[in-house]
């Protein structure tokens, strides 16, 4: 069983939701990113989503876009972003997941960028501009290696949603609203009714994460509420580390983790 | 025309894009097929193409030319006359008169010299409907006419700041806009390139190019022996290209190779770029060893790109098409060369063919014959081109 979806298991016998942070790697540096990751694990985060930047990320709004390309300006590179992965793989066993955009993988050839991306630590990926027309040689290289997470949206139909369910492992991702990343537009009835769609067609075979502007414990709230199994919050984080101090950092972390995660657990 | 129902070309195409576009992407598709050889759809099409944008464009022997090269006859595809300035206005009203059918009340299109943008504005005023258009921050400046224009035609301009501030940061702007809109709005691609059914819906708008050149080439003589058209996301140069696939011409389009190949100021996607996603599409890219797409140059904003349209990328593969460039200095040459020899200014983008085709003219025979398509006019280029000069040229 894959780390990710022992995680959910674990979380059902709790009673608990998921709380699933992205932050990007080498943002705003990678001491930076060490203590986020410090902070999310202390907090109580249930899963990371580690981005690795891509120089046109056209899903995402201005704050990862941003963060995108102070990342790169300050020099990761691959090799540097599967070390910070060694390394956090050494403080926890939390399952940690790859977001970044399918030329990445492309470039490297898919089998080899998986086969490196999982000797590191990485248990599952998000590629935001992979359809599944297109995701045949990803599939087959990521096959018993790592998770492969592909998104839905409130406009994809019940057909699609049952192919995408079907090709997705680790869970499936809703996106919230229509928009890119880190937009606030407030919870919209569209998406409750997604989220409760989504759950009906998929059965409980595979756990529903909904991400894409979702940034306060109040959101979170929401969502679970409407029968969201887990929930994604990115850009509220990297806010969080634009505006906090180096030393600050874990603490502060911790502490809006903390918040978030509280929304999770069923009392 | 050929249609790949698995929207590939060869290997090059497909359609990698964020999960809420899918929707949008099957509605353009169902009806691009359902309109594109509909009867009614192509008598009001080519009304606006022949009444509104001046169509059929002459095929001009460009004889003082001709004869300075001193060797093969070249003859001048005129799109530069069309409404507008440029064979943009062809797939505009195309895919305008598409979204109109569709009921779409927004346009949104992405621009790099403008020429897209303006024919964007122009298609969206005559027929009723509102537009956007993204444009990078850098290319608003150099080609700052063009923003006027638009303005004044009714189109918003966003200028985008993110990235390299040019034509792909507009393009991924536009895209960030349609995933926000989607319902409402219809995204016009101005080039050859994007997810499918893109580049082949604007490949067919363009091709009335090659068309033409086919039957005005019959009443000079026979099929051209050479055809030159410039490639940026490629979308003049495969209308031009498309329908002579067949022939037995010569086809070769040139890129922009900036301040050179070796340098790492070009735009040369096909000359010296490996394959890749962007932009929805695996095509040549411009990238670096991890992937990264590189910031591009050239002095023309039209060709300042860092990928190319897919039936390019299997054109050059399959060896049908010969992919070459121009220099920056060679293109300044070439625009001057024929503003004083033929009284024609020629806009930058274009001005990359002319390069190639008095460089093929001076190795070719008296009775052999050259087509450049000539896509679109200089009068946006001219400050430019002056600053180039007064930088570069003493006295």
């Amino acid at each position: 069983m894959s780390r990710i979806k022992e995680k959910f298991v674990e979380l059902s016998a709790k009673k608990e939701k998921a709380l699933i942070a992205y932050i990007m790697v080498g943002y705003p540096n990678e001491n930076a990113t060490i203590s986020a990751v410090r902070g999310l694990i202390k907090g109580g985060a249930d899963i990371i989503e580690l981005g690795f930047p891509f120089s046109d990320p056209l899903a995402d709004g201005p704050i990862i876009q941003n963060a995108s390309t102070v990342s790169l300006d300050n020099g990761t590179k691959l090799n540097k972003f599967f070390n910070i992965v060694k390394k956090i793989r050494k403080e926890t066993d939390m399952p940690l997941i790859l977001m970044t955009y399918t030329n990445i993988l492309y470039h490297k050839g898919y089998s080899k960028f998986i086969a490196e991306a999982k000797n590191a630590g990485i248990d599952g990926f998000i590629l935001p501009d992979m359809s599944i027309e297109e995701s045949k040689e990803y599939l087959a290289s990521a096959k018993n290696a790592v998770d492969t997470i592909f998104l839905i949206s409130p406009n994809t139909t019940k057909s699609r949603i049952e192919r995408i369910a079907k090709l997705s492992s680790g869970f499936l991702y809703l996106v919230a609203v229509y928009g890119t990343t880190g937009v606030k537009i407030g919870i919209q009835n569209y998406t409750l009714n997604a989220i409760k769609e989504v759950k009906k067609i998929t059965k409980g075979k595979i756990p529903v994460g909904v991400g894409f502007g979702v940034s306060t414990p109040e959101d979170v709230k929401k969502y679970i509420k409407a029968g969201a199994d887990a929930v994604i919050v990115g850009s509220a984080f990297l806010k969080l580390i634009e505006k906090t101090p180096q030393n600050k950092l874990e603490s502060s972390i911790a502490t809006f983790t903390k918040s978030l995660k509280r929304q999770t657990i069923q009392t | 025309m050929k249609y790949p129902k698995d929207g590939r070309f060869g290997e090059f195409g497909g359609k990698y894009i964020p999960e809420t576009l899918v929707p949008a992407i099957e509605e353009l598709e169902e009806n691009y097929l359902k309109f594109k050889d509909n009867k009614d759809f192509k008598r009001e099409l080519d009304y606006y193409l022949k009444q509104y944008a001046g169509r059929p464009t002459p095929l001009y022997y460009a004889k003082n030319l001709s004869e300075k090269c001193g060797g093969a006859k070249i003859y001048l595809k005129r799109e530069d006359l069309l409404h507008g300035g440029a064979h943009k206005i062809n797939n505009t009203l195309g895919q305008a008169l598409l979204a109109k059918k569709m009921n779409k009340k927004r346009i949104i299109a992405e621009t790099g010299a403008g020429q897209h943008g303006v024919a964007t504005a122009m298609a969206c005023a005559v027929l009723g409907m509102k537009s956007e258009v993204y444009m990078g921050y850098k290319d608003t400046i150099r080609q700052k006419l063009n923003v006027y224009r638009m303005n004044m035609l009714g189109a918003k301009v966003h200028p985008v700041k993110s990235g390299s501030k040019t034509l792909k940061d507009a393009i991924n702007e536009a895209i960030r806009d349609w995933i926000t809109n989607v319902e409402s709005t219809y995204y016009l691609l101005g080039s050859a390139v994007g997810p499918h059914p893109y580049p082949v819906m604007v490949r067919d708008f363009q091709s009335v190019i090659g068309e033409e050149i086919k039957v005005q080439m019959k009443k000079i003589s026979k099929t051209p022996d050479i055809v030159i058209a410039c490639v940026g996301g490629g979308s003049n140069a495969i209308g031009t290209f498309y329908p002579l696939v067949d022939t037995n011409a010569e086809i070769i389009g040139v890129e922009a190779a900036g301040k050179g190949l070796k340098s790492k100021y070009h735009s040369a996607t096909l000359s010296a770029g490996s394959k890749g996603v962007l932009h929805g599409m695996m095509t040549y890219l411009l990238q670096d060893d991890e992937g990264q797409i590189t910031e591009t140059h050239s002095i023309s904003a039209g060709l300042d790109y860092p990928g190319v349209g897919p039936e390019h990328s299997y054109l050059k593969d399959t060896k049908r098409v010969k992919y070459h460039s121009a220099t920056d200095a060679e293109v300044i040459d070439a625009f001057l060369m024929l503003t004083r020899t033929e009284g024609i200014i020629p806009a930058l983008e274009s001005a990359h063919a002319i390069a190639e085709a008095m460089k093929v003219a001076k190795k070719s025979k008296k009775s052999e014959s050259i087509v450049v398509t000539l896509s679109g006019r200089g009068d946006k280029d001219v400050e430019e081109v002056q600053k180039y000069l007064s930088k570069h040229v003493k006295n």
